[in-house]
Order: C-alpha cells, then sequence, then structure tokens
C-alpha cells in the first residue's frame, strides 16, 4: 500500500499481534478462581511505574475513582496515560504528579464545568507532555483494532487535519477505493482500570448503561482491574450471560468498591458530586491548593470508607442518589452567573 | 394593549437561532454545553422527533434536564439505546447522522476549526482539551454546525492548530483527503451573526445579523475577509415560549445560559 502521509506522534501501547498473542498465552489465564482483593493490593500488584494506562468510563461517569486515589497514594509515576475523554481522572493524576506524559482525545478539561487548572499548569510548563493527539473515534477504534487482534484499523476520521499529523496514525490509499484512508495502530495499554455495577469474583462484569469504549479496552488491555459496586453470585451472571460485558478471562482483580466512582457519576446509581467537583476546582488553582486536596481527601484518609465520610457520609450520597434519579434538584457551584 | 419587548441574553439568541436549523425527522450528533441546550430545545418545540445522538453512546434519548457530559446518565434518559461509542462512531461514518454541532476556540475562512492549542503545539501557551469527539463529528457528520464567540482572534485567517475539518484549503480538499463526499461545515452561529458558506469557493458569507448588530460590527470582529452578500438579513428573535422553556425547563441551573 502507497503511504501518503505518516503522524508524527509517540506509538503508546503498539505491539505486534503475534508478541501480544504470545503475552496473552504466557499471562492470561483461563480458570474460574477467585480474583478478589483489595484496591491497595490491586494497585501494587497491576500498576507499575511507566506504564501505559487507560480509564474506563467516560468525562465524569463511571470512572474508578478509588483506583485513582489508591495509584495517587502509593506514588506511581511516569505512566503514560490514555486520555480518552479523561476528565476528573486525569486531572488528578497529573496534578499528583503521576502521570508525565499522555496521549490527548480530550484532557484538560472538565466539560461544561471549564478547563482543568492543575493539569493545564502541568502541560503549560513543561511538567506533563503531550505526546500524541488523536480524536475519541480513533482512540476507541485503536483499541477495537487491539481486541481485534490486527495491527490497526481503517477509518475516515482524523484526515486532512493536524491532529492526523500529531498522532500515531498513518494514511494510505485504500487498495478498494483508491481514496486516502487513516491507519489506526491497535493500542493495547499496559493496564486499564474499569468502574462497574456489578461483578462475581471472577470479573465477570455488568455495566448498566452506555458502554462508552469499555467493551473494547477490558479486551485490549494486558492488566485489568475492575472495581464494582457489588459483588454478585455467578449464577446471577449466568442467569442473564447477554449481560456481561466484561468476561472473567480479561480480567486481573476484582475490588468492591461501594460509590466507588465518587465524585464522578455512576448511571442510574448516584450522580456526581458537584460541590466536591467544585472545591477541587476551586484549591487545584494552584500547586499548594492541590496539596491541600490531596493532604486532606487522599493521603490524610487510608480506605475509601473514611474518604466517603469525609465527603459527607450517608447524607450526602442519599443525596447524590436523589439527584441521579432526577429526585432531587442538581447544584451547578462551578456555573458562571 | 402594547406588546412588550421581549428581553434576552445573546446566549439565549444563540440557542434560539441553533434550535431552529434542526429539523425534525433528522439526526444530529451533540457535544456538550450550547449544542446540547439547542438540540434540547428544537425537541421541545418544533422538532419532537429530533434524533440525538451522543457520542459516548447515548442514542434518541428524550433529555429530561441539561446534562453535564455528552456521557452523563441524562444523554440516554428515555433513550432508544444506550450503546457505545463504537456504535455512535460507526453510524456516523456510514452516514447516518444528518446534522453535527461544535463548539469552537478559533475558526478560518473555510470553517477549519481548533481547540487543540493556542500557540506553538510543543510549547503552548493555552493547552485546550484537544478533538474530542469533535474531528470524528466534522469529518463524518452530513452538515456541521459551529456554535462560537465571535472576536478577531477567534475568527482568524489561520488556526493554529488544524484540529477539526472544515473545507480545508478550498474546493475539493476534503475529498482529496479522504473525507466523505459531500459533508462539511453548514452554518456557523455567534453572537453577532449567523454564516454559511459559499458554494464555489467554499468560504464562509454572512447571512444574518442579529437584531442591533450592523455589518460593520462583523466586519470589526472577523480576522479574515468574509463573503458579504449583497442582501443580508436580520435574524429573528427568541420568542416567549423558546425563552420560557430555556430557562424554566432546560437549564434552571444557569450552568449554560448563566442567567
Amino acid at each position: 500500500m502507497e503511504i501518503l502521509e505518516e503522524g508524527s506522534g509517540e506509538l503508546l501501547g503498539w505491539h505486534d499481534p503475534d508478541e501480544m498473542r504470545r503475552w496473552v498465552l504466557q499471562n492470561k489465564s483461563r480458570e474460574l478462581k477467585d480474583k478478589t482483593m483489595d484496591v491497595k493490593e490491586a494497585v501494587s500488584r497491576f500498576v507499575h511505574d511507566g506504564d501505559v494506562i487507560a480509564i474506563g468510563g467516560f468525562g465524569h461517569v463511571r470512572i474508578p475513582m478509588a483506583l485513582i486515589y489508591e495509584i495517587i497514594r502509593q506514588k506511581k509515576r511516569n505512566l503514560a496515560l490514555l486520555a480518552k475523554t479523561a476528565v476528573h481522572d486525569a486531572d488528578m493524576l497529573i496534578a499528583s504528579g503521576c502521570v508525565s506524559k499522555v496521549e490527548v482525545a480530550y484532557c484538560f478539561g472538565h466539560e461544561l464545568r471549564g478547563l482543568s487548572p492543575a493539569s493545564r499548569r502541568a502541560v503549560e510548563t513543561g511538567r506533563c507532555k503531550v505526546v500524541a493527539e488523536i480524536s475519541n473515534a480513533g482512540f476507541q477504534w485503536r483499541f477495537l483494532a487491539a481486541m481485534m487482534g490486527v495491527p490497526f484499523i481503517p477509518t475516515r476520521v482524523m484526515l486532512g487535519t493536524d491532529t492526523l499529523k500529531h498522532s500515531s496514525a498513518k494514511v494510505v490509499r485504500d487498495p478498494f477505493t483508491g481514496k486516502p484512508i487513516c491507519l489506526l495502530p491497535a493500542c493495547y495499554p499496559d493496564v486499564a482500570i474499569i468502574h462497574v455495577h456489578r461483578c462475581d469474583v471472577y470479573g465477570n462484569a455488568q455495566i448498566d448503561g452506555i458502554l462508552v469504549e469499555d467493551f473494547e479496552l477490558a479486551r485490549a488491555a494486558r492488566r485489568l482491574i475492575v472495581t464494582t459496586e457489588e459483588i454478585v453470585d455467578n449464577e446471577r451472571i449466568r442467569d442473564e450471560p447477554w449481560r456481561t460485558v466484561i468476561p472473567f478471562f480479561t480480567v486481573d482483580a476484582v475490588c468492591e468498591v461501594p460509590f466507588g466512582s465518587h465524585p464522578c457519576e455512576m448511571p442510574r446509581m448516584y450522580f456526581s458530586d458537584e460541590e466536591h467537583i467544585a472545591e477541587w476546582l476551586r484549591l487545584s488553582r494552584t500547586d499548594e491548593g492541590v496539596q491541600q486536596y490531596l493532604e486532606k481527601y487522599v493521603y490524610g484518609v487510608d480506605n475509601f470508607e473514611d474518604y466517603l465520610e469525609l465527603v459527607g457520609g450517608v447524607k450526602k450520597l442519599n443525596y447524590l442518589k436523589k439527584v441521579e434519579m432526577l429526585k432531587a434538584p442538581m447544584k451547578a457551584p462551578w456555573a458562571k452567573r | 394593549m402594547v406588546e412588550r419587548k421581549v428581553e434576552y441574553s445573546s446566549i439565549e439568541l444563540l440557542a434560539s437561532v441553533a434550535s431552529r436549523m434542526l429539523e425534525d425527522k433528522k439526526s444530529v450528533f451533540v457535544g456538550t454545553g450550547l449544542p446540547m441546550v439547542a438540540a434540547m430545545l428544537a425537541q421541545k418545540t418544533h422538532a419532537p422527533n429530533l434524533l440525538i445522538v451522543f457520542e459516548a453512546g447515548g442514542i434518541g434519548p428524550l433529555i429530561p434536564v441539561l446534562p453535564i457530559s455528552v456521557g452523563d446518565s441524562r444523554t440516554f434518559w428515555k433513550a432508544v439505546a444506550a450503546s457505545s461509542m463504537h456504535d455512535s462512531m460507526s453510524i456516523s461514518q456510514a452516514g447516518h447522522l444528518d446534522y453535527g454541532f461544535l463548539g469552537a476556540a478559533q475558526i478560518d475562512m473555510y470553517g477549519n476549526i481548533n481547540t487543540t492549542v493556542i500557540g506553538p503545539w510543543e510549547k503552548p501557551k493555552v493547552r485546550l482539551p484537544g478533538s474530542g469527539g469533535a474531528n470524528d463529528v466534522g469529518s463524518l457528520c452530513h452538515r456541521t454546525i459551529i456554535i462560537m464567540r465571535q472576536e478577531k482572534r477567534k475568527f482568524v485567517e489561520k488556526v493554529t492548530f488544524l484540529t477539526t475539518p472544515g473545507y480545508l484549503t478550498g474546493p475539493g480538499a476534503r475529498e482529496k483527503a479522504g473525507l466523505p463526499e459531500g459533508t462539511g461545515p453548514y452554518r456557523v452561529i455567534t453572537q453577532l451573526g449567523v454564516y454559511g458558506f459559499d458554494e464555489s469557493t467554499k468560504r464562509m458569507k454572512l447571512i444574518s445579523v442579529h437584531p442591533g448588530v450592523t455589518v460593520e460590527d462583523v466586519k470589526a470582529n472577523t480576522g479574515f475577509e468574509l463573503l458579504i452578500p449583497e442582501a443580508v438579513t436580520e435574524t429573528q428573535p427568541p420568542s416567549r415560549e423558546e425563552l420560557e422553556i430555556l430557562r424554566k425547563e432546560i437549564d434552571p441551573t444557569g450552568m449554560v445560559l448563566g442567567h
């Protein structure tokens, strides 16, 4: 195939599909075994300095925050983040110094709430480096290529733009139509972390609502940590097998963490805690504020239960449940008025 | 009885103008912020059968209150499907999406958009969030509508980073790059006016100015040579009914409208 254009972005997470097959053969078990552990153990065993990491969910929705806090607490360093609409998670990981490079589809922003002061500061001062650009569809299709076990996937996005010039994609002449087409390289994260509604002890997981790209991501990642609102019996999974989004043989660790997405949303369970996010957005305007936040909510607590107590306990969580189900009005303390 | 003058903000006008562009029984790919407000307003007024699609997988929702994110649970409230990004993006690539709705930090005369960086990419002066789904929407939807604030430094001769394709360098450039046939920017809506693109040159042209805005105001806030037709119409202001729905039903907290 004639190569028409090549992006100059760093190729993160790519492996030859045969190398990946060998890795899977040697490292992924097909045994139904209990993989439950606490987040402390999961992070220390499966997240390593220098890993290429991807986080499930989308924006402030269904984010494995308990794992994010634990990664910060264990002071993991030089992580390369695949920022596929990474919002609060990315902001926290970059602000706390865990992430040193990013491939960006969407990062450094909080959607409607505005831009992220802390991670923007990090990238504008060079503490964190953007090594490649991509689009949201692009990232998701990189994971699709990986889960399919093929080296790349052809798409019609990014063509003609600087997004492509700074990506790891290549443009070739399509042998079927004769038109230029964008080839996105497969992306196998070293580790992916995903929060789900329910899961059995082996890792068979169900998600309510949109899947975003977690179906693909779970199968693309070399190692996968799943946190779950609740652990359910294997029979419940087998009663409705069509609801299984993530199958056990892709999963390395299962951690039960009720409210594990806080301050982010868990669809049909609890809404995002906008007051807490506003506090982060306010404090993270300065490096001192970031430290103050981390001391209080991350380093200063031992576990997620203590953290939930600190952010408002049962009263706050009940309120967030009501907001999610449209039974109480949401607050937007960050709104421009 | 004398009809009282309807008071509205420029952002409410933007939402109303944008919503009227969306036709009933068509599909629209919606981004965060004003695009959501406009699509909701269209659905609650003239386009009850507008098919709204969100990148994270919400397909055909009846949105109850303004979502904060294009992925939060309001984006698949009473939807026909709660699906995935692979699904939303694939149906766009296959041609099912009529309109795409985007915001922008910078735009040029061919409708190319920057949402990535101000200053050099290697050493950014201001780092913006990046493409997100914008490049995908601008590449794959049949017609793209852009809503943004107009100032000289935002309506520029050349975008500092071309995140999302407009007509690139002019007629035929999209197809030459491999983008789907017949796609591209359709309208640009700002606080000053509404713009389209000239059929033959693919350059931005003024269509209408908002009440109280002159063609001179428009020119003074544009950093490139804008095509000005002989007849420029005045934009229809928002109706009382639209304003009521915007303020009471869609954005009571003022997240986007800021009332």
